[in-house]
């Protein structure tokens, strides 16, 4: 089959081929209309891993803590999160939530995916932050206390610097899954990536190109994020320590 | 080096026999009906691998038509379901054999595949709740207005836009029926599709009464069955079919079966009668793509 790249470089509404491939005046071409996606995407995908690291970290360690209550709230927390798929979560989200609590449906439909997603995945990073709490030996803690610092001066000062250094690698793979993730944004409206290709395939009749570049645009963002992690791995090493050099 | 020449040799005739619908038909007796799952009245499922609708029935009429034409005692028609992305690259490839679902005869298209003698005109409207006061698309301006992603409908609305310099927000269903809930649970104001389809989702709404198809038509697409393209002699047979049809009156009474009669699985009728468009192309059959009928 023959490739049609030049198909980017098409107006949307007209189809005429504009020479810059870049829309002037108010007009778009599927160029332009890419790139808008690609940046719902990111911001998708960046403010649900914000909200996913911070949520989720929190409920890591109040898995650990001593209080019988607080570790209930973080093992519900996460497995409730946990045994739902995806893309059931962003329809609950989307029409049941919104029917329940009717001061739901003025929020718009950006701000529930970024929730549905950032929660789902925060289950997954506090059994990562757990699992790296608990992967240290227990006299670190005991020690923190007995030197006078408060529990959450030993998380703080102790505990919590080198559970983070130990969990970078599986935090960058959650970091990387959640830019994958966002394709199920599609289903509630969001114009990113995955609709772009939809879409505008239908519209050109050209699906590989179109699935190609949005492929290609995946992987750029994904990889992005795994040598970013790999930068603040390197970063925050210590010499000697588990993980270090 | 002889070896590779045979196996090129064994792969042109496999590709040559391939383009050849009618020989195929006749050598495997049995032959892939491409169907979808869910479009209004044309082309849906039962459930349990029963395909039924307008173009449906039509392909099944014109394929025992083909059956009788090369006297064959039995020929299989595998029903294979197929979605708006992938009916052309399953009709290019060979996987589908005729597509009878509702696809939009156009110029784009015809370069790919194509299409039988048109058997169905449609026309774009707006749907929206009968007590909403919307009566016509100037007064979605700053509104909410549903549609659904893989649509044809998605281009209109932006051309619209454009030409029109209305500006409404677009809110993307990711199938027909979720369009439908957006519009039904207030997310969207409106829901713009093909009148069938909006027509057969009001028939199974819980309150049909409660929505309206309203509004100027927006566009005209011709809906026509699809074919493999370069195959001229399986065109011809299935056109010589579908044209007789349409001479002896048995396509009106096909159409009246599907969309004025009540259908199953729930027995509600579509309701909506065979506009002028679609009538003109049952008397004049042709197969021209829908930028012809645009310059109409």
């Amino acid at each position: 089959m023959a490739w049609d790249w030049q198909v980017f470089c098409k107006e949307t509404t007209s189809s005429d081929v504009v020479p810059s491939c870049f829309g002037t005046g108010g007009d778009t071409t599927y160029l332009n209309w890419i790139l808008s996606a690609w940046g719902w995407t990111l911001s998708v995908a960046v403010l649900a891993l914000i909200v996913a690291l911070l949520v989720g970290s929190l409920m890591g360690i109040l898995r650990t803590v001593p209080d019988r209550r607080l570790v209930l709230l973080g093992n519900a927390w996460t497995e409730v999160f946990r045994n739902i798929p995806l893309l059931v979560q962003i329809f609950l989200w989307y029409h049941v939530l919104p029917s329940l609590f009717t001061s739901l449906r003025a929020v718009p439909s950006f701000v529930l995916v970024v929730f549905a997603l950032g929660f789902f995945t925060s289950a997954r990073i506090s059994e990562q932050v757990k699992a790296g709490i608990q992967s240290l030996p227990r006299g670190q803690r005991y020690a923190g206390l007995a030197v006078g610092l408060t529990l959450s001066q030993t998380y703080r000062y102790v505990l919590l610097p080198m559970a983070f250094r130990i969990v970078i690698p599986p935090l960058t793979s959650e970091s990387m899954n959640i830019i994958k993730n966002s394709s199920v944004a599609f289903a509630v409206s969001i114009a990113e990536l995955t609709m772009f290709a939809m879409q505008a395939g239908e519209e050109t009749s050209r699906n590989v190109e179109m699935y190609l570049a949005v492929t290609l645009l995946y992987f750029v963002s994904a990889f992005t994020i795994n040598r970013v992690a790999l930068v603040i791995e390197n970063r925050v090493r210590v010499p000697g320590m588990i993980g270090g050099k | 080096m002889k070896k590779s020449l045979l196996v090129a040799a064994a792969l042109v005739a496999a590709g040559a026999a391939q383009a050849d619908t009618l020989s195929k038909m006749k050598e495997t007796a049995a032959v892939s009906m491409g169907v979808r799952e869910s479009s209004g009245a044309l082309s849906y499922t039962l459930g349990d691998g029963k395909y039924v609708g307008f173009h449906t029935e039509v392909c099944q009429r014109v394929l025992g038509d083909i059956q009788k034409k090369l006297g064959l005692a039995k020929l299989e028609i595998k029903y294979q379901p197929v979605t708006s992305q992938n009916r052309i690259p399953l009709v290019q490839n060979g996987t589908v054999d005729i597509e009878c679902g509702s696809t939009t005869n156009n110029a784009t298209r015809q370069k790919d595949v194509s299409f039988a003698v048109t058997t169905y005109v449609e026309e774009v409207r707006i749907a929206v709740k009968a007590n909403s006061g919307i009566t016509s698309i100037a007064q979605l301006n700053g509104k909410n207005v549903a549609t659904t992603t893989g649509t044809t409908s998605v281009q209109l609305l932006r051309k619209h836009e454009r030409a029109a310099s209305v500006d409404f927000k677009e809110v993307f269903g990711k199938d027909h029926a979720d369009s439908f809930l957006l519009m039904e649970s207030g997310r969207a104001d409106a829901f713009v599709m093909d009148g069938q389809i909006l027509a057969g989702n009001i028939a199974k709404a819980k309150n049909p009464a409660d929505f309206k198809i309203v509004g100027e038509v927006l566009s005209v697409e011709p809906i026509a069955i699809m074919l493999r393209k370069d195959d001229p002699a399986f065109k011809k047979a299935v056109d010589d079919s579908i044209i007789a049809m349409m001479k002896s009156g048995e396509i009106a009474k096909l159409y009246d079966k599907w969309f004025m009669q009540p259908i199953p699985p729930s027995n509600t009728k579509v309701g909506l009668p065979a506009s002028e468009a679609t009538k003109f192309a049952w008397a004049n059959p042709n197969d021209k793509p829908v930028e012809e009928y645009v310059k109409k």
